[in-house]
């Protein structure tokens, strides 16, 4: 196993998902299976590349700061599950 | 008038309104009609519009764009019921060109899929087979197209999204440039791959949509100034070269059927007048797909968590928030978001961040050198677009590293942000092969240009055989 089921429980807390023991066994062997096959990305030397993490050559893009429209506090809490005063609640941390 | 939609271009319709034998209603209606006849057996749509809002040729959204008043769910129970409050750009674009909304199409939860099967929604069917997939994750925008059932769609592609199911349902499909589309207001998966690309029966069509959604926007800080968009007319590849990459052909898995079909139309540009030559993408190929699943998913276990029950979508009540965040991500995410969440939150995890995501990024620069190189010789590069033409529903679903391999020629060009446009070549066991074009940054113009040519060429007929 390239990941054991202690780490499969550790990822998905960190991600905030309750697994069922189910879905716990499922994923292990999945992403075991999915972990060794990515892991062939360690058989190249690169150590003297640089890493990408945009395609464009392209660099900071600076705006004024000055106020434009944006949503009124209606439209962004439309969608909201619950709310309370004008703003969104949610139950106690 | 009653217009026929089955085989209907975009340019066609666009005529129809202009001179005025069909208004923009009466062509809404008519694909509203067709969709009540033929997407019961498809589910090409999760809803539809009821009336035509703008003058134009009716256009049809993947469930990925924002579209201000109406459901917007990327396919995913836990966006269930949201209503965007504002447009995406494309559809702001798509609004101020008088393009009518008919409706929201069906994909893999978050455009994570190669089949459509992963929408939380049911499947789409291939309008060529129902028992097959209309390939992923822009299955249900594909599935409309070829079906009549939409003039023109937008669909999204991070890892092969637009070009696979483009191919898979024997239509035309661009990837475009990264940058050269807006991606704000989009449903975000991997935010350094997603562009938002055109589905369509014909490549002038697509140069069409194209040019009304490309260009700058303030709103997307990484989005660049566009070249001017040429509709194509040349008949002949002249003067082009046109590289064969000789992994991406000869790659396992591609069936026989498809590479005579992808040979074939290599020939043919040849007898157009480009000149034909082969080369080597050795590590974009071999690594490209390992690359490609560490850096999406980290990007999207990063995107994902937004989703946690507070500002829309699904909320499940827990005692205190953190209850509320885990169950409500639990019942909302399906199995392919979850897997993906997961992965990567690992590979960006201590201890594993140079290894995976760190690694996958050099791997990156070396899959975006390597095609620098070719087309140092080539204006395009060409090879199939799918291994394989469209398989059978539930062939591939309890598999996950099987499904992945679908995007397998389709991923090292995203890697490098190079445009990718599909075009079907012919059909293998009755079903579409697609021939992938592959460009330098920016390089649309030439796209369109060959796929037009050979288009008309190989004049493939893009309604499907049981549909005629």
């Amino acid at each position: 196993m390239a990941i054991s089921r202690d780490e499969v429980l550790h990822v998905a807390r960190l991600a905030r998902l309750e697994l069922t023991d189910d879905e716990v066994e499922k994923f292990t062997e999945q992403l075991s299976a999915i972990l060794e096959a990515v892991a062939k990305v360690s058989e190249l030397d690169l150590s003297d590349v640089e890493p990408t993490a945009h395609p464009l050559d392209i660099v900071n893009v600076w705006a004024d700061d000055e106020p434009r429209p944006s949503l009124q506090a209606e439209e962004a809490l439309a969608n909201a599950p619950d709310r309370h005063d004008g703003f969104f609640k949610v139950p106690p941390a | 008038m009653s217009v026929e939609t089955l085989r209907l271009k975009a340019e066609e319709a666009s005529r129809l309104v202009e001179s005025g034998e069909a208004s923009a209603a009466e062509l809404h209606a008519a694909y509203l009609a067709a969709i009540e006849e033929r997407d019961g057996e498809l589910n090409s749509y999760l809803r539809t519009v009821p009336e035509a809002d703008g003058a134009g040729v009716p256009i049809a959204f993947k469930d990925v764009i924002s579209s201000r008043g109406v459901e917007t769910t990327a396919g995913s129970k836990i966006l269930s019921g949201y209503v965007p409050v504002f447009d995406s750009t494309v559809a702001a674009r798509c609004r101020e060109a008088g393009l009518p909304l008919i409706g929201k199409t069906n994909m893999d939860e978050f455009a994570m899929g190669s089949s459509t099967e992963n929408s939380a929604f049911g499947p789409t069917r291939n309008p060529w087979d129902p028992e097959r997939v209309p390939g992923g994750s822009s299955g249900g925008s594909a599935a409309a197209v070829a079906a009549g059932l939409a003039p023109w769609a937008l669909g999204s592609d991070t890892g092969g999204s637009v070009k696979q199911p483009a191919s898979l349902c024997g239509i035309v499909g661009l990837r475009p440039t990264y940058g050269t589309v807006s991606r704000y207001g989009i449903v975000a998966f991997a935010s350094s791959l997603d562009q938002i690309g055109p589905m369509t029966k014909t490549v002038r069509d697509n140069a069409l949509l194209y040019r009304i959604v490309a260009g700058k926007d303030p709103n997307d800080t990484t989005t660049v100034d566009v070249p001017p968009v040429e509709i194509p007319e040349a008949e002949d590849l002249k003067g082009l070269r046109v590289g064969v990459p000789r992994e991406l052909n000869e790659a396992e898995g591609i069936e026989p059927g498809v590479k005579q079909a992808v040979d074939r139309t290599i020939e043919l540009c040849r007898e157009l007048g480009a000149e034909v030559g082969e080369t080597s993408l050795p590590r974009s190929v071999e690594y490209g797909l390992a690359c490609y699943y560490l850096v999406a998913p980290a990007e999207a276990s990063s995107n994902l968590a937004r989703y946690d029950g507070v500002r829309y979508g699904l909320r499940v009540d827990g005692a205190n928030v953190r209850e509320m965040y885990e169950k409500t991500r639990d019942a909302g995410f399906g199995d392919e978001p979850k897997r993906r969440i997961m992965l990567g939150a690992y590979a960006l995890s201590a201890g594993y961040y140079e290894a995976y995501y760190g690694q996958a990024q050099k791997v990156r620069t070396v899959i975006a050198r390597e095609h620098a190189a070719a087309f140092e010789s080539f204006d395009v590069l060409v090879s199939p677009t799918s291994p394989t033409v469209a398989f059978k529903i539930g062939e591939k679903a309890e598999n996950p590293l099987a499904m992945y391999l679908s995007d397998v020629l389709t991923i090292p060009s995203n890697m490098a942000g190079l445009p990718g446009l599909s075009i079907p070549c012919g059909l293998s066991d009755g079903l579409p092969v697609g021939f992938q074009l592959i460009g330098p940054q920016f390089s649309e113009n030439t796209l369109f240009r060959t796929g037009h040519a050979l288009e008309q060429t190989i004049g493939f007929d893009y309604v499907p055989e049981r549909l005629r």
